[in-house]
């Protein structure tokens, strides 16, 4: 409706059930086509004049050449690794960049119930979404003993059901969340086992809510956060009034109690292993295993990563891939960093197959507990 | 013989019908009930100007289900409808603007009833006098006088909560008129909040279930030790601590920081995990959960609330406050919560502690019933709604309170100045008030087609402090500009706000404003003010 006249829009999910309650470009009879082509189709029919071409598929199917034909780029993904993705194949487009061309203001919003945040960043000049990272820690998992021997939550015995019970029983060749009587499967081995805890609460709802991590969603929030994300396109693409970036770069909505709108800048991290030019430092225990430390960066809420692959200068610690490097450097994984030969101070290098970049860390040994 | 079994299914063990499955993901924030509320809401908008934030309202509450909703406008659709509202095509070119837009917003639901109207203003006046009785109005800004008299006493007359929404150019505002005093039982806090575990005013069962765990403390066995609820941990060396201070508990900062080091203290540090996960959960629970019940200032506005109408003292809401008033005057106490947060325990263990909390919240809650039904208009009251009550007392809201002496627009705007000049000191930290949008809007209201002279010089007659602001000449500058036109971006924040407000108010869960939302978008931000 602000008259942007080229479009693209990538989705690789088809529309669910679910869909339909906030989503006023889906009908019931969509229910199973492509999102993006759907969405397209129906935004060209009722505003004359925009092109708007879909792809139904992966933003990482597309390659920085695909990428730097955009002028700005808009995202609502579901995802912090998908969102951590596309900002670090922006960054790498502004940096290689000679001109300020290269420079694609990302946009960025998301919602969870009646809350909700809209960012601007203008990669590798303003914080980016690796910079802000730890404002969405992962949360705390629940211990693996909790969940096989001393459940005490309907959650417990729900991921009892999905983990422990489907691995031994097998009922399906691969689990489907979405197909019902997977989640019938798991529900009724949760209540079995609630049951014999005295554990009350277990629904259908919760069950598919716990395994599928399902966040509320509704409509108005939708629209206060899509709106913001639009207004700051039309105010970037249009200069007709300062947009979000360089100064205020985030907007927090919350409608749980009354309105609360926090706009303020985030800012840039000289450290951020995307868009800083600094290693960053790793606090570890020297004794700990390699193991140890690579688990670690799948909690730590400054890094996780959850296939790390890791080298210091001159030697390779640990490779996920290929297979011939993994069964060689999978000895290391039981030393510990002193026994690996690594110094107080020393600069690792950490990749993951989820991330196009590489992440540069500094170990600071921790004093040596007595 | 499948057929039989089917039939012998409990309802719960089947899947979700097809209509939980299309709501899933709301019926997570307000449930069934605040669905069903949902679903029996009718809704009137009164369209006017471009109308576009009343329609943008009306799609976010289509989507989740309202039940019924009614367009009344008289315009018929122009080529510049076309650029700002996405419920209009060219189809509609010539066609009244209310029937277009709800044949377009009844496409996102079948499951809801949409009508329209389009006669002239003296046909709202019928429309408000037929025996259909609407849950909310909301109406768009400008509005003729007589029409915006017509809707204020509807409002007043059936108690109808009412919406006023403007949007132009960058800048919006919308204002709701609650018919009285709008309490929330249901307000959803942030779930660390709401645990209450009565440390410091433990009950004979709770008292009696920890000291039978902690009475040979020392000798337990690492696993026993390692497996005590931190519950139990506390009220243990609570029990200690009041031996050594004469009975008294840890109340201050110091006192609280020596009992949490005693309590650190006793972890075990000799077992093969060199800790204890049980203690470290004691140790980090004392500053937040070693504390007097209290009952916050939300409840004591319950307590002392002086009625002035009587039809509003008799709601059930307004029968259990007075009860749980009296259990306060007699127990010095709230009603137990009920509820326990997840700690390291066995599970037998846990879900025994867990009932004595449980059993407790049910005893409070049939005490207050027992009062409850004492009362005039008592006996119809449900437990459930009672329970809710108790389980939510330290977080229930009144809105729209009247107060004996409201501040006048006049106050507002020099208490707005002065905390500006406080801004101006403190910097990006503390952002400058949005009160200069919403008079230069409400100048519109009366002469939507102003000049940024003739807005300035309005907004200044009304408030004379506001000469020569510097904001006030942008925002008169940007609404000329605009000359009525509304930014499709900011209507659509707009009906988002506006909607997730109507939602507030229709299941009465969650906080609705109280009573006046401003919003910015240059700047990407709100201010809410009681005006």
């Amino acid at each position: 409706m602000s008259k942007f006249k080229d479009i693209h829009v990538i989705d690789m999910d088809t529309i669910d059930i679910s869909n339909l309650n906030r989503q006023f470009l889906f009908r019931k009879s969509d229910v199973g086509k492509y999102k993006a082509e759907v969405a397209a189709k129906f935004v060209e029919q009722r505003v004359k004049g925009v092109k708007i071409t879909a792809h139904n598929k992966r933003i990482q199917d597309f390659d920085d050449e695909f990428y730097k034909q955009f002028q700005l780029v808009i995202c609502g993904l579901d995802s912090i690794e998908a969102r951590r993705w596309i900002n670090a194949m922006l960054v790498s487009i502004a940096e290689e960049s000679e001109d300020p061309d290269g420079v694609k203001p990302l946009i960025d919003g998301g919602t969870e119930g009646f809350k909700g945040q809209a960012r601007v960043i203008f990669p590798s000049f303003t914080s980016c979404i690796e910079c802000q990272l730890d404002m969405h820690a992962p949360r705390a998992a629940v211990p693996l003993c909790t969940i096989a021997s001393i459940p005490r939550q309907p959650e417990h015995c729900i991921e009892w059901a999905h983990v422990i019970a489907w691995e031994q029983e097998k009922p399906f060749p691969k689990l489907d969340k979405d197909d019902p009587e997977h989640v019938t499967w798991i529900y009724q081995k949760a209540l079995k086992r609630a049951e014999e805890f005295n554990i009350p609460g277990i629904t259908y709802s919760l069950t598919q809510g716990t395994i599928k991590n399902i966040i509320p969603a509704i409509a108005s929030t939708n629209a206060i956060i899509a709106a913001a994300c639009c207004n700051e396109a039309f105010k970037i693409a249009t200069t007709t009034a300062t947009c979000l970036g360089f100064e205020n770069n985030y907007m927090m909505y919350s409608g749980n109690d009354s309105i609360y709108t926090y706009t303020f800048k985030h800012e840039k991290k000289d450290d951020c292993p995307v868009c800083g030019r600094e290693a960053r430092p790793l606090e570890v225990d020297p004794n700990m295993a390699l193991q140890d430390l690579l688990d670690s960066l799948a909690v730590r809420p400054e890094a996780q990563l959850k296939k790390p692959s890791i080298r210091a200068e001159g030697k390779t610690l640990y490779m996920q891939v290929p297979q011939s490097l993994e069964q060689q450097t999978r000895p290391n994984l039981s030393k510990s960093l002193k026994d690996l030969g690594l110094e107080n101070g020393q600069e690792v290098v950490v990749t993951d197959p989820a991330f196009p970049l590489e992440f540069n860390f500094y170990l600071r040994f921790k004093a040596e507990s007595s | 013989m499948t057929d039989i079994l089917a039939q012998q299914t409990p309802l719960s063990l089947l899947g979700p019908s097809d209509k939980e499955k299309k709501y899933d993901r709301q019926l997570r924030l307000w449930a069934a009930e605040g669905q069903a509320a949902l679903e029996s809401a009718n809704i009137l908008l009164i369209n006017s100007g471009p109308g576009t934030a009343g329609v943008e309202t009306l799609k976010n509450l289509v989507l989740p289900g309202i039940g019924k909703f009614t367009i009344a406008d008289s315009a018929t659709v122009q080529d510049e409808d076309l650029g700002v509202n996405f419920f209009l095509d060219e189809s509609c070119l010539g066609k009244p603007r209310a029937r277009c837009c709800t044949e377009l917003l009844l496409e996102l639901n079948p499951e809801v009833e949409g009508v329209w109207t389009s006669k002239d203003p003296a046909s709202l006046q019928e429309l408000l006098d037929s025996p259909e009785v609407f849950t909310m109005v909301m109406y768009s800004l400008p509005l003729h006088p007589g029409m915006l008299e017509a809707i204020e006493a509807y409002g007043r007359q059936h108690r109808t909560p009412l919406v006023a929404i403007h949007s132009v150019g960058f800048y919006s505002y919308f204002r709701i008129t609650l018919p009285g005093t709008f309490p929330i039982v249901d307000t959803h806090p942030d779930e660390t909040a709401t645990t209450d575990l009565r440390l410091l005013a433990p009950w004979p069962e709770l008292s009696q279930f920890a000291r039978e765990m902690t009475k040979d403390i020392d000798n337990l066995d690492h696993h026993d030790h390692g497996h005590i609820p931190m519950v139990v941990i506390l009220l243990h060396y609570l029990d200690i601590w009041k031996q050594q201070h004469d009975g008294a508990y840890p109340l201050s900062y110091s006192e609280k920081t020596a009992f949490r080091q005693m309590v650190a203290d006793a972890m075990r540090r000799d077992n093969p995990e060199g800790g204890e996960e049980n203690f470290e959960e004691a140790v980090a629970a004392v500053m937040k959960h070693v504390n007097l019940p209290q009952v916050p200032s939300s409840l004591t506005e319950v307590f002392e609330y002086d009625h002035k109408d009587e039809q509003q003292a008799k709601s059930s809401f307004w029968i259990i406050a007075e009860a749980m008033k009296q259990f306060y005057a007699e127990h010095q106490r709230l009603p137990v919560a009920g509820g326990l947060p997840d700690m390291k325990a066995e599970s037998s263990v846990y879900i025994k502690l867990q009932n004595i909390y449980k059993d407790k919240a049910r005893q409070d809650a049939n005490d207050v019933l027992a009062r409850v039904r004492k009362l005039p208009g008592g006996e119809n009251v449900d437990l459930v709604e009672v329970e809710l009550f108790c389980k939510n007392a330290r977080f229930i809201k009144l809105i729209n309170t009247r107060t004996e002496t409201p501040l006048s627009l006049e106050q507002i705007i020099e208490r707005e100045l002065s905390n500006d000049n406080t801004a101006a000191v403190v910097g990006p930290e503390m952002p400058f008030s949005l009160i200069p949008i919403y008079l230069a809007l409400s100048v519109l209201s009366h002469n939507p087609m102003a000049s940024a002279d003739e807005i300035t010089a309005a907004v200044c007659a009304m408030a004379p402090a506001l000469k020569g602001n510097e904001r006030l000449t942008q925002v008169a500058q940007e609404l000329s500009r605009a000359a009525g036109g509304e930014l499709h971006n900011i209507s659509a924040v707009t009906g988002g706000m506006v909607a997730q407000e109507v939602i507030k108010i229709i299941t009465k869960q969650y906080v609705p404003i109280d009573n006046t939302c401003i919003f910015d978008g240059v700047e990407s931000r709100c201010q809410v003010l009681r005006l």
